[in-house]
């Protein structure tokens, strides 16, 4: 086993390890985005999360926009919580979820008090966690505190050869250590849906893989499509990188799990891991930002997500490390790579250096080394909606 | 820089496994006629090939004459189906080649 050097974090509450303090204004609707971010705006280091949805949802899809946004709140990056909602009802619902952590969090709604009247009293709430958690102290924790999310985008062939190996050389060196892993993206194991299920613990967990793969066919993708899916599975960007089809997609992007780990349990979309440390699959989607969104939900820490032709995301909690083995990529749009590893094309590095180089970086981005997308300001926040509102 | 590396210079397109019948270009410029150096990442083999065609990096090209309706073998698998013959070094893309999926 090896030696990834000293994590240093902040232990939350309720003993979950977070490796950034930050304080948030959570909207629980497309109607309280202004209140909020008008609090981030009085509240300097504070941050807000806008977002589209929130109002008549029902049934399964509103179960999963409550568990995201509480999933959010909850997350160990986030020191205090504070929740503003249009109705006092649904607020409260999201503030209780999130007061299970421990963490302080408060809520706020909108009817009978106008925006200015909450602004005010929000950002008198949010000053007073600001203080607070400007104050928190980081602390020595262990690898089985983290939790890594991966996923790739704008993948091209230089993904499947290097990107995503790396990653995958990264999960079969930390999950030994007990460092607890997931991976997402239904859609894109199209192709190698079979090959994925062999990946599982057992053939249980195996088969509920590939039922959710198959649920994901019948209810989204065979109702929906108009034509063999080109130019979105795979994308225009993956075209223009090579990728030919969602076979070769598939499989390049199933390289990113390693090469002797298996997965202990298939999660919901945005569904916190409850069987132990260890490589999750979760049902997600396989735009970028709906699926970090979910991971982050889940209460994964950073995220490691390998790129062909340069996808750009961020995500406003949970801090995204780049890696890209395509030296055009490097050349052109470096200012969003944090790790270059196309080396491994010029036969100059091997995966097992690209690997050790991915784990260095990963920690010192928990550590607290900003990545390319919080340099650059990448907030990319989206909730995954199941259908339309009622 | 293992050992075994040390003494290769870079590759023009590498091959995943050793019954694919593609390669991925990993350089910038190949160019219709150039003569191609290839890297079989699973036995570790160089290879040469004639490009013939242009082809982008990233983009593959055919390690062996296929005919329509063939399946692409990469990673050890296949990754869809051809939609017309294609010559060996020749580019392989969405002009000639479908999923099987969807």
């Amino acid at each position: 086993m090896i030696d990834i050097g000293e994590i240093r974090g902040y232990r939350r509450e309720n003993g979950r390890i977070g490796i950034r303090n930050h304080v948030i204004v959570l909207p629980l609707d497309d109607l309280s985005n202004a209140a909020s971010e008008a609090v981030a705006n009085n509240i300097k280091g504070t941050l807000a999360l806008p977002h589209h949805y929130g109002r008549l949802q029902f049934g399964e899809d509103l179960e999963l926009h409550f568990r995201t946004l509480i999933g959010t709140g909850s997350n160990p990056n986030v020191a205090a919580c504070i929740v503003i909602g249009i109705e006092p009802g649904w607020t409260k619902r999201v503030v209780d979820g999130i007061a299970k952590t421990g963490k302080p969090v408060e809520g706020f709604a909108i009817e009978q008090n106008g925006d200015i009247s909450t602004i005010a009293a929000a950002s008198r709430k949010a000053k007073e966690f600001l203080h607070w958690a400007s104050e928190l102290q980081r602390e020595p924790c262990g690898a089985e505190d983290l939790w890594i999310s991966h996923k790739c985008g704008e993948s091209d062939t230089t993904s499947g050869i290097g990107a995503n190996p790396t990653v995958g050389n990264l999960i079969d060196k930390l999950d030994p250590l007990g460092v607890t892993n997931c991976f997402g993206e239904t859609s894109e194991l199209t192709g190698a849906e079979l090959l994925c299920r062999e990946r599982a613990v057992n053939s249980e967990i195996g088969d509920k893989f590939l039922s959710t793969w198959q649920a994901y066919m019948d209810e989204v993708i065979e109702p929906h499509k108009t034509n063999d899916l080109s130019e979105s599975q795979p994308t225009k960007g993956n075209i223009e990188g090579g990728l030919t089809t969602i076979e070769e997609k598939a499989l390049g992007n199933l390289q990113k799990i390693g090469r002797n780990t298996s997965y202990i349990d298939v999660l919901k979309p945005a569904e916190t891991p409850s069987s132990g440390r260890g490589l999750y699959f979760m049902d997600t989607s396989s735009a970028a930002a709906e699926c970090v969104t979910l991971q982050a939900a889940a209460g994964f820490v950073v995220h490691v997500f390998p790129t062909g032709q340069g996808n750009i995301i961020g995500h406003p909690i949970e801090p995204v490390i780049k890696l890209t083995a395509n030296p055009r990529t490097v050349r052109t749009m470096g200012e969003h790579v944090d790790l270059d590893v196309s080396g491994i094309l010029r036969r100059e590095m091997t995966l097992d250096e690209a690997g050790d180089l991915l784990i260095d970086m990963t920690v010192r981005t928990c550590n607290g080394r900003l990545t390319a997308a919080e340099a650059l300001g990448h907030r990319e926040f989206v909730m995954t909606k199941l259908y339309r509102s009622a | 820089m293992n050992e075994s590396q040390s003494n290769s210079s870079p590759p023009d397109f590498l091959v995943h496994d050793s019954i694919d019948s593609v390669g991925v270009v990993v350089v910038e410029n190949v160019s219709e006629g150039n003569k191609l150096t290839g890297w079989v990442m699973d036995t570790d083999e160089t290879i040469t090939l004639r490009a013939n065609d242009d082809i982008p990096l990233g983009h593959k090209i055919a390690l062996v004459e296929l005919n329509e309706g063939s399946s692409v073998i990469k990673y050890g698998h296949s990754i869809g189906r051809t939609t017309a013959p294609i010559g060996r070094g020749a580019h392989l893309h969405v002009h000639n080649t479908k999923t099987e999926k969807w």
